[in-house]
């Protein structure tokens, strides 16, 4: 059956709106999920009445009024019938009628609404996997469905766990507001934190046939988009949008048809998404020369610059990539950026320095079914020449990867030991 | 709303605590009540005696059993609590945060459930 092409402008209505006018609805109804159950109705209501009646003229504010009418009606009658929670409903209800629509019909209210959203959604009260699904669910506007198959969960799991969160923002009184300026900086360091959490789980996954997992990748840039412009002229935001945007940029070259990964230094710069590199350079640029102190998402971002402006420039900055990486072990020290260190170190100083900083990251324990510790102890091996233990270290990479495609790349490397004749010692 | 805010430290580490730097403790204490106070934020606040002098009741089968103490051992015990009021979570855990024990030992912020 073909869709009537009211049909067709109404759903695009909905997509485009139905995070704001979510976001608008919670703040003027002060409850999560009787928001949700408002907009659906209102949505119902213009699927009725949009064809005949014609698209309204502002079609925002007249789901957020027709939303906000039924959840009142809803609330009255609850009321009238069984009066479970008196206070929380006539608070709503107050909430909901002491508002006028007119500042409905500002954008600008439209996104602070949203910010506000995203506040709750990420605050630090709610643990990153219920703000992950919530910022997913209520921001992106993704499905139940979409949610639990982006945590690998089933769909009754994700539903119980958003109801669990949507139930601590109400009883514990998250607030739906823009926080105030001295825990600004904080919380938008969590939101951010979600927000590349949502990308990562997008992109650490290399699965060609795995679609969701690029949707993903796209609904983090687009969260980093939003959030950029509901909050101008944030270093850490730029930086993070610009790391997102440069390692997403090469999303194409990164897998092969078979699902195979290819790395860096093996991808075919055709399949690169040259112009979002080339936004992403500039972000980079303005994160790194704001004032006040530099944000960790900025260095990173400055590492994939530098990576993804090599094939321009004939070769790699690898002496400016250590001196990054160190910088990035100060502000954010973690195994795995003291082993991306080690790797830089390998192309300035040599494999031998480089396996050293390797070993004592290993001594100290802690991270030994971390796959990449062993496939670069393993390559670094390889390139001193010492053959058995490179195998060796292969085979334990690969007794502790998890991911089918790094498995078939070690088991490749592995494979190659026997066809290459033993070096000389 | 109003908010119970739940006051853990460990017991142990107190009775260490020289005379002078307990009274450094109660006068921030006295201080920090004070505040809310004058804010308005302040319900109610007690001080709990050490967990030492605590019983627990059970009522098994319609038996009432007492024994001595808390339920579980563990590392940070409860020790004292103050009721408060405020506008939302982000105002409870900034007031919670302010309490001088927060610094060594941790602060259980609770809504109350109101009884209606």
């Amino acid at each position: 059956m073909i869709a009537s092409p009211a049909a067709v402008a109404v759903e695009d209505i909905f997509r485009r709106e139905a995070g704001r006018v979510l976001a608008t609805l919670i703040r003027l109804l002060g409850d999560f999920e009787l928001a949700e159950e408002a907009r659906q109705e209102a949505f119902a209501a213009a699927l009725e009445q949009w064809p005949s009646n014609g698209i309204p003229s502002n079609p925002r504010a007249w789901l957020v009024d027709v939303g906000r009418n039924k959840a009142i009606d809803q609330i009255r009658r609850q009321a009238l019938f069984r009066s479970k929670y008196p206070d929380l409903e006539f608070a709503a209800l107050d909430q909901a009628a002491a508002v006028s629509s007119d500042d409905q019909e500002d954008d600008a209210a439209f996104g602070d609404d949203r910010l506000r959203l995203i506040f709750t959604c990420c605050h630090p009260a709610l643990n990153m996997d219920a703000q992950v699904a919530l910022t997913l669910r209520a921001i992106c506007g993704l499905g139940v469905e979409a949610v639990a198959r982006a945590f690998l969960v089933g769909e009754d799991t994700m539903a119980q766990r958003l109801v669990r969160a949507k139930k601590k923002i109400r009883d514990a009184g998250i607030p739906y507001e823009t926080p105030p300026p001295h825990l600004l900086d904080e919380r938008i360091a969590g939101a951010l934190a979600a927000v590349y959490l949502v990308f990562t789980e997008g992109y650490a996954v290399t699965s060609g046939a795995d679609l969701i997992r690029e949707d993903l990748c796209c609904e983090a840039i687009r969260l980093g988009r939003l959030l950029d412009a509901l909050l101008p002229e944030r270093p850490a935001i730029h930086g993070l949008l610009a790391l997102m945007l440069l390692h997403d940029a090469r999303r194409k070259a990164r897998v092969t048809a078979m699902g195979d990964v290819v790395l860096l230094e093996d991808q075919d710069h055709s399949l690169w998404n040259w112009p979002q590199i080339d936004e992403g350079l500039a972000l980079v640029e303005r994160a790194l020369r704001a004032r006040g102190p530099v944000s960790p998402y900025a260095v990173q971002a400055a590492i994939a610059a530098l990576h993804a402006r090599a094939p321009r420039e004939g070769a790699t900055d690898w002496p400016q990539i250590v001196g990054l990486y160190q910088v990035l072990m100060r502000l954010q020290p973690s195994p795995v950026v003291e082993l991306n260190h080690a790797v830089a170190v390998s192309m300035t100083d040599g494999p031998a320095r480089a396996l050293d900083l390797v070993d004592s990251l290993a001594a100290r324990g802690g991270i030994d079914d971390y796959h990449l510790l062993a496939a670069v102890r393993a390559r670094l091996l390889q390139g001193l020449g010492r053959r058995d233990e490179a195998l060796a270290a292969y085979r334990a990479a690969l007794a502790v990867a998890k991911l089918e495609p790094e498995r078939r790349l070690l088991a490749r490397r592995i494979a190659e030991f026997d066809c290459l004749p033993r070096q000389p010692v | 709303m109003q908010y119970l805010l739940l006051i853990y430290a460990s017991e142990s580490e107190e009775t260490k605590m020289n005379e002078a730097a307990m009274a450094k403790v109660l006068s921030e204490y006295h201080e920090f009540t004070q505040g809310i106070v004058q804010g308005g934020q302040f319900k109610g606040a007690e001080r709990l005696r050490p967990v030492a002098s605590a019983s627990t009741v059970r009522v098994r089968n319609g038996k009432t059993v007492i024994t001595d103490g808390p339920f579980a051992e563990t590392r940070e015990q409860l020790g004292g609590y103050y009721l408060i009021e405020a506008k939302n979570l982000d105002e409870a855990t900034a007031i919670a945060a302010r309490i001088p024990s927060a610094r060594f030992g941790s602060v259980e912020v609770r809504p109350i459930w109101p009884i209606t």
